[in-house]
């Protein structure tokens, strides 16, 4: 290994502990934001802002897709697509209501 | 016989085999788990004003904060566990891979007491459709933990780390690949934990 190898991941060893800091704080951050005085779907949508965020930070620096190969981001892209229906499914019971 | 492009990546992907193999598995594990946020949806739609919130709040926050904060903790060591053996350092690799390890069982371990618990007050899967979406939830989360532990400790024991010593390169991209994992595992808690505790 040369010693440019070296150097590049003892800077993403700093990055990691970074990124270790900030899922810490943010997992306190979304307890605490739990506690606050507003309505169930604005904590819903402060409690998935902060989860993505979360989420984010993971895929991103512990998995690499930051600096990851297009086919990996195509797969990926598919997923998140076919996840999207999934989750929109349930809206469908809203405008397909059965009257007994 | 020699496994092709394990070592090298293929020319048409740009990628080694098992990193495309982890990632399509990755891929069809959101759907998974997807499916089951989507039942978590619907059932919350349909569900009383609330019955959500109450059957929630017999959920205990503390512990599922403590257990969220093991597994990323649990992340690190795993991520810093690779990075040993790009350093070429398998001293410090055994003792991040024993780490993530621990890290696990104490997860496990928390959601044990969690459980039981609930099992103790007469909460289970059928109690309502909240505990059974929760129970559903996490304990198939709760397997892939247990799935990760498996692989973890096989490259962690010699006669799974051996090939270290024959073919290093080989042996960094096999860490990889259960990293890959490992942190999708870690990935789901995020999400589950504000969804099923918090909110």
């Amino acid at each position: 290994m040369s010693d440019h190898d070296t150097v590049s991941i003892q800077e993403h060893i700093r990055v990691y502990l970074t990124v270790f800091g900030a899922l810490a704080v943010l997992t306190v951050t979304t307890v605490l934001a739990s506690y606050l005085d507003i309505s169930t779907s604005e904590a819903i949508f402060l409690a998935l802002v902060i989860a993505s965020v979360k989420g984010s930070l993971v895929a991103g620096y512990f998995m690499h897709l930051i600096s990851e190969k297009a086919t990996i981001t195509w797969i990926l892209m598919m997923t998140a697509l076919f996840f999207f229906v999934l989750m929109f499914l349930p809206l469908m019971s809203i405008t397909d209501q059965v009257n007994i | 016989m020699e496994i092709p492009y394990i070592v090298d990546e293929r020319e048409d992907t740009g990628l080694i085999n098992s990193k495309l193999g982890i990632w399509i598995f990755l891929a069809s594990e959101v759907m998974l788990f997807g499916g089951l946020f989507s039942a978590y949806v619907f059932l919350r739609m349909a569900a009383p004003p609330g019955d959500f919130a109450h059957w929630g709040a017999e959920l205990n926050v503390p512990l599922a904060t403590l257990n969220t904060l093991v597994l990323i903790t649990s992340s690190v060591t795993m991520v810093m566990s690779w990075a040993s053996l790009k350093l070429k350092d398998f001293e410090k690799y055994k003792i991040y891979m024993a780490l993530t390890l621990l890290c696990a069982a104490i997860f496990l371990v928390v959601k044990y007491f969690e459980y039981t618990a609930k099992f103790h007050h007469d909460i289970f899967p059928s109690s309502s459709t909240f505990m059974a979406i929760y129970f559903t939830l996490t304990g198939l989360h709760g397997l892939h933990i247990i799935g990760g532990m498996i692989v973890i400790t096989y490259l962690w024991m010699p006669f799974g780390n051996k090939i270290w010593h024959t073919n290093p390169e080989h042996f960094t991209n096999r860490v990889e690949v259960i990293g890959l994992y490992w942190h999708f595992v870690d990935l789901v808690w995020i999400f589950l934990f504000p969804v099923l505790y918090l909110i």
